[in-house]
């Protein structure tokens, strides 16, 4: 059997935060060249879902999952607490894993606990089902550099196999220490999606979705604002949200690996601008 | 609202390599025997004084060359799994039956090769930088696993490697369906593999969870966790030839209530349930047999005999293998899977390895000793931090 079926999601929220471009409407506009990036850089985000002293003390990865999720699902105008989600990012908290690794080299009798519980890699997804009562599926996972269209891919394999909407979060910070001589990764960035089966009032875009072989092409990023987050360990997302904001109508593919591609064929107009 | 039924899925291959032996042989003995394979630890420069799991010969494991750049602890156990049992075959049987392109790989991990990180953090060169023969990116991130296992066996389907802590490997059963279900692949390579290293060790010891013992599941008196590795696989297939058993459903629900600690009345537990009995389309008094999580810690074991006791008669045959094989976090979903696997094979249920004297809060499904009988319908219970919760649901196929 060789059939590449396909099938479609729709768009029902968008959300984008790195510090030059805190927020999807700043974002979409500097992706359009209508608009500046922040200037200052926004500061991280304070995720009102926490408690007041958690607020403070969550690592980035969290501030930034929780601040673009909640984000993406107000303006779906959902639930958040019936929502299945998935959370997908390269490293996990880099800042962390630092944190872990130095402190075994030295005094690894002195390994804070709740470090350690923040070290796995679906604690964004833990501290998101956790701050909005949901008790749906929720999943972290990692493909390195193609993080961004494995996250995808599962979002949009869930909401079509079980017909529900889903949401997509997706997230990688700097990295830092010793660790960064060997990982790559610069700077913030997190985005956020809610997919649905089926097109409602608030549908934003529709793709139909199917796998290809072979890696495409490497995706030119155009806006300035896109090319300066390109460092960035989810960069794979910028293609994708560049495309939402500025190339509406064009096909999209995301390698999945260098022998495979997630082809993203948008279907009809835009639907709202 | 609970899912739909869906279609058995065939596991046309498994196998498994844990502290019990390399491959199914030693598992199956140490189940049969109630045996546990846990030593006093020895891992690291400062052992911690605890029992652990480990997987002997991991340390001689020599990557074949193509392969060589991806060496490290993880890397060599998941080359160890996968060569036992005649996993690799098996794969390549359906990579030509399939094409490379149509085949998943999907494989769960708690921290993957984060043991290469924590070894370079100890031998940094005079500039900070890691040593050199330890710095390949692909290694340093917790996509090493599935990405070698998939450069490995020549695959070119999808690849992820899902990271939920304990309930990883059990996730992966659930991700792979649906691509099955979707005809986006045809075979899916699923399992997972964990390995020894300081962060778990030194990291639930801080947590207060380790036990100076060998772990207790269910007993009056545990009072922790014994650490493991291990690696393990799975074949899925929609249709297969001559496969034995099947997957016939999987729950996965979050518990709402605490980074690293069980929802008090197990709830999320229990809805991860309820969706994989939906799935499988049975009802509870259809298991025979349940893989508890059973951790040994003092919550965990005391939520989920509670929640066994009120929801399956007292035929059902519930333990925990964790007293064998150590808490394999990451693997344990897979490991799990495989146990459940042996029993519907084999026609036996295991016991609880260690424990002694039940605590009374557990019913009369939870037994210490292994019986014999055959086992249609067994259920594996896998949760992790983050109050993330799987259930899966096997089958024998029918004749």
């Amino acid at each position: 059997m060789s059939a590449t079926p396909v099938n479609t999601f729709f768009v029902e929220g968008v959300a984008f935060w790195a510090p030059t471009l805190p927020g999807w409407a700043i974002a979409r506009a500097a992706f359009r060249g209508e608009g500046a990036p922040a200037d200052p850089p926004a500061k991280r985000p304070a995720p009102e879902l926490l408690a007041a002293a958690e607020r403070r003390r969550a690592p980035d990865t969290v501030a930034l999952a929780l601040e673009v999720a909640a984000a993406a699902v107000r303006e779906a105008g959902l639930e958040p607490g019936t929502l299945p989600s998935i959370f997908t990012s390269a490293h996990g908290d880099l800042g962390v894993n630092d944190y872990m690794c130095k402190t075994l080299a030295s005094q690894p009798a002195l390994i804070s606990p709740t470090k350690f519980h923040n070290s796995v890699h679906n604690a964004a997804a833990g501290y998101w089902t956790i701050g909005t009562g949901c008790m749906a599926a929720s999943s972290a996972l990692t493909a390195f550099d193609a993080s961004f269209a494995a996250g995808l891919l599962e979002a949009a394999a869930q909401c079509a196999a079980d017909v529900r909407p889903v949401l997509l979060v997706a997230f990688d910070v700097e990295a830092t220490g010793p660790l960064a001589t060997v990982t790559t990764s610069h700077g913030l960035v997190a985005a956020a999606l809610v997919l649905a089966p089926a097109p409602s009032e608030r549908s934003v875009a529709a793709y139909e979705w199917s796998l290809a072989p072979g890696a495409p092409a490497p995706l030119a990023l155009r806006s300035s604002a896109a090319k300066a987050l390109a460092g960035n360990a989810m960069a794979d997302a910028l293609p994708f949200f560049e495309g939402l904001a500025t190339a509406f109508g064009a096909p999209l593919s995301l390698p999945l690996s260098s022998r495979l591609s997630l082809r993203l064929q948008p279907v009809g107009k835009p639907l709202s601008s | 609202m609970l899912p739909l039924a869906i279609a058995p899925i065939q596991i046309t291959a498994y196998t498994a390599t844990t502290a019990a032996g390399t491959g199914l042989a030693g598992l199956l003995d140490a189940l049969r025997d109630n045996r546990s394979a846990l030593t006093a630890n020895d891992f690291g420069p400062e052992p911690l004084p605890t029992w652990i799991g480990r997987v002997a010969g991991v340390e001689q494991v020599v990557l074949p060359k193509p392969l060589a750049s991806w060496d490290c602890r993880n890397n060599r156990l998941a080359w160890l799994g996968l060569a036992a049992d005649g996993f690799i075959d098996a794969v390549l049987e359906a990579r030509e039956r399939h094409g490379a392109g149509r085949v998943a790989v999907v494989l769960g991990t708690s921290t993957s090769s984060i043991g290469a990180t924590e070894d370079a953090y100890r031998a940094l060169d005079g500039d900070g930088r890691f040593p050199a023969d330890n710095r390949n990116p692909l290694v340093h991130t917790p996509h090493s696993l599935a990405n070698f296992v998939q450069e490995a066996l020549g695959l070119e389907g999808p690849c992820v490697t899902i990271s939920t802590a304990c309930s990883s490997s059990a996730k992966v059963f659930a991700a792979a369906e649906r691509m099955l279900r979707l005809g986006i692949v045809d075979a899916a390579v699923v399992g997972g593999v964990d390995t020894l290293c300081g962060s778990v060790l030194f990291g639930f010891n801080a947590l207060q969870l380790v036990s100076t013992q060998r772990c207790r599941p269910f007993d009056a008196d545990r009072d922790g966790i014994s650490i493991g590795e291990a690696a393990g696989f799975a074949l899925l297939e929609r249709a297969g030839r001559g496969a034995f058993a099947q997957l016939l459903g999987y729950g996965e629900s979050s518990d709402a209530h605490h980074m690293s600690t069980p929802h008090p009345e197990g709830l999320g537990a229990e809805r991860a349930l309820d969706d994989a009995l939906a799935r499988a389309g049975i009802d509870a008094a259809e298991v025979e047999h349940i893989n508890l999580h059973g951790t040994a810690s003092t919550k965990n074991d005391e939520v989920e005999a509670a929640l066994v006791g009120r929801r399956f008669p007292a035929t059902t045959h519930a333990s925990s293998t964790k007293g064998i094989t150590g808490h394999t976090l990451g693997a344990a979903g897979i490991v799990e899977a495989a146990a459940c696997l042996l029993a519907i094979e084999h026609g036996f249920r295991p016991g609880i390895a260690n424990t002694r004297a039940l605590d009374p809060v557990c019913g009369a499904q939870v037994r210490i000793e292994p019986a014999t009988g055959e086992v249609g319908i067994a259920l594996s219970n896998s949760f992790g931090f983050g109050g993330n919760n799987c259930v899966l649901v096997f089958g024998k196929a029918p004749a």
